[in-house]
């Protein structure tokens, strides 16, 4: 068993843990006994971080919507409709009218990358995510 | 966080998390700390052992109000005029730092000619708190050396919210109880990389770092490496995106040119939102929806592409704290069935528009980051990697991190007082929607419960939505512990099951989010705070029955 260290992701106290692997599984979670936050410690909610992570219903292939219904289709696929979509109400409204949500739960260097493509690629200024909910 | 930022020049918590273990007073606003920040909680318990003072705002009698020397049960929505008053009685006993004032804030004078004109048995009657309990709040929070103060989303979740907050700011500097240790005041963030989103830029007004979008220096540095010229206007807000497009929502002013496409990166507006049949109706009707998420959410279903994330375990990078602390997460696993983690999504679909955002690492994204944003100037992963992270600002690689801000100066140069008057909930009870109702989040869930609920330990200890009742009410409903209720609001319904409890008022009642059997943003309403677009989530009029089983 490996254990690597993290940081839990249920709250903004930011508890500093061990995720425990095992072949490639997360099989549980404990705290780090000297990080500053966690002294230690952690709430239920950290103690069971890993519980999601290996849940039947995680999404593993992206969906395209084919016939109204939302199908599996390669890498490939998904991105080259998804560039083009953009694209599409880009060239034909002006880039203002796309909005991008960031998200809370998302790394640092995730949220600076969506930001980045918002305003680089896109071209608005249009992003947000949820600290005001 | 627009309150604190215009006031002191930056939104996030003064203090560290640690430093409240040496509090003399901790003053907790709109935050049940002990299920929502159990490590804050975890403090403020140690130092109220060690003879600290706890003073608890909250119309709920909530774990930690119970623990507190004074509870002041307020009248929801009254925030401004209770710290009105509070800060008159400190006035009226003369303590208030004059040299603090004098050297570090500026605009006193109008400050203290509001609070001259405020009549304390107004104060009382608007709140529903003693006179004597304002006094003694104030008498406690003014006289100690090291007072803190806590605050949570029961603060800025109103329609006056940037004003709640700056009240608090406001009480802070006319003690002085900011720019020291153990003494300032503290929002605690909701999720856990809040602070970091907004520190990011995943704002529409601000550049990474809080940098100015109209600055021609700045923008230059960011054009120089990114290759492109930056939009000029300001985007647009969350809510103008889901409630002013081409489903209009009242409250709020329809955009000129509506939002016809989204791309919606690990959020799920369906759940989180209020109002939520109008974001399902614009939802429906844009042109075109992206998805990224671990999980088919409410919000995904709806989507053109949905696009499976990795989760955190997942994933090498960093996440930012309450308290700034840019902290490092070490991948465990390799992204689980065929997800990706969400950088390489965007680079994927930004080379499909010719634009090159392959990166080795996550720690090179860290090094563009630190070579644009002088707020994380010295983040390197490198130097996260054998530590517990940095607090910003960390300016370059010899910096060591700020334990706490605003130290000799303040962010903005002078600490800016901003009187603030109260505002009526943006929703009256009437005859027929009698009860207020308050909404907040419990123990053992997560925000919308796309991650908690599939977590079988916190699905046994907290399985279905409740909803809490004081006794009384419950009896004149006919109600008894475990009965259904139904809920309604002008805009919707829900179903609950009835906690009966005193921790509420008679004529409130509590419940929680993250439920989508009970998806209780269909009852709140949309209005907003006109400044920082927070909706007024905490309280809505609703009526409420008994269901016949
Ligand atoms: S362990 Fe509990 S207190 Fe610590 S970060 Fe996680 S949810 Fe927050």
């Amino acid at each position: 068993m490996r254990d690597v260290l993290s940081v839990c992701t249920y709250c903004g106290c930011g508890c500093g843990l061990y995720l425990h692997v095992e072949n490639n599984q997360v099989v549980g979670a404990s705290p780090s006994r000297n990080h500053p936050v966690s002294r230690n410690n952690l709430c239920v909610k950290g103690w069971h971080v890993h519980e999601f992570i290996h849940s039947p219903d995680r999404l593993s292939d992206p969906l395209v919507r084919k016939d109204g219904r939302l199908v599996p289709v390669s890498w490939n696929e998904a991105l080259d409709v998804a560039a083009a979509g953009l694209k599409g109400v880009k060239e034909r409204y002006g880039p203002d009218r796309i909005g991008v949500l960031s998200s809370a739960k998302c790394s640092n260097e995730e949220n600076y990358i969506l930001q980045k493509f918002t305003r680089a690629v896109l071209g608005t200024n249009n992003i947000d995510h949820c600290a005001r909910l | 966080m627009a309150g604190l930022a215009t006031t002191f020049g930056s939104g996030a918590m003064t203090n560290s998390i640690n430093e409240l273990d040496h509090a003399q007073v901790v003053l907790v606003s709109g935050s049940n700390t002990t299920e929502a920040h159990p490590q804050v909680a975890r403090r403020i318990y140690g130092c109220v052992d060690r003879g600290a003072k706890l003073i608890v705002i909250d119309p709920r009698r909530t774990k930690i109000a119970r623990y507190a020397d004074l509870h002041l049960q307020l009248r929801p929505g009254t925030d401004i005029p209770l710290l009105n008053g509070i800060m008159r009685s400190i006035i009226d006993e003369n303590l208030v730092d004059d040299l603090f004032i004098e050297m570090r804030t500026e605009n006193f004078f109008a400050m203290r000619d509001m609070l001259l004109q405020i009549d304390l048995d107004q104060v009382a009657a608007t709140t529903n708190v003693s006179k004597c309990m304002i006094r003694q709040a104030a008498r406690i929070y003014a006289q100690a050396q090291r007072s803190v103060i806590c605050y949570c989303l029961g603060v800025t979740q109103h329609i006056c919210g940037t004003s709640n907050v700056q009240s608090y700011a406001n009480l802070a500097m006319l003690t002085g109880h900011v720019e020291q240790e153990f003494t300032g005041v503290d929002p605690l963030r909701g999720q856990n990389n809040v602070q970091g989103a907004c520190d990011m830029a995943a704002l529409p007004n601000v550049l990474p770092g809080y940098q100015s979008l109209d600055d021609p220096g700045v923008r230059n540095k960011f054009k120089q490496s990114w290759g492109v010229e930056l939009p000029k206007t300001q985007g647009v807000t969350l809510l103008d995106m889901t409630h002013g497009g081409s489903v209009w929502s009242e409250g709020f002013e329809q955009l000129p040119e509506p939002i016809r496409a989204m791309y919606i990166m690990g959020e799920n507006p369906m759940l989180s939102d209020p109002g939520i049949k109008h974001v399902e109706a614009t939802l429906r009707d844009l042109d075109f929806l992206v998805v990224a998420d671990i999980f088919l959410t409410e919000t995904a279903v709806l989507a053109d592409v949905v696009f499976p994330a990795a989760s955190f375990a997942e994933k090498i990078g960093t996440v930012t704290n309450s308290e700034r602390r840019v902290q490092l997460m070490n991948q465990a696993i390799t992204p689980v069935g065929n997800s990706r983690t969400d950088d390489k999504i965007i680079a994927g679909i930004a080379s499909r528009f010719g634009y090159d955002m392959e990166y080795e690492s996550s720690a090179e994204i860290m090094e563009e980051i630190c070579l644009l944003t002088p707020l994380y100037g010295g983040m390197y992963h490198d130097r996260l990697k054998g530590s517990w992270g940095l607090q910003w600002p960390c300016s370059d690689r010899t910096h060591d991190g700020t334990q706490y801000l605003h130290k000799y100066s303040f962010t903005r140069g002078r600490g800016r007082f901003e009187p603030g008057d109260h505002v009526e909930p943006a929703e009256p009870l009437s005859e027929e929607y009698p009860f207020l109702l308050i909404t907040g989040r419990a123990y053992h869930h997560y925000h919308t419960g796309t991650m908690t609920r599939r977590s079988h330990t916190l699905v046994r200890e907290h399985d279905r939505p409740y909803i809490d009742m004081h006794p009384e009410d419950g009896k004149r409903l006919g109600l008894q512990r475990g009965d259904m209720v139904q809920v309604d609001s002008r805009r919707g319904t829900c179903n609950f099951t009835v906690k009966l409890t005193d921790q509420m008022a008679p004529g409130e009642l509590y419940c929680d989010f993250h439920f989508h059997e009970a998806p209780v943003n269909t009852l709140t309403i949309s209005c907003s705070d006109p400044v920082a677009r927070c909706p007024e989530f905490k309280i809505c009029a609703v009526k409420a029955e008994k269901v016949a089983l």
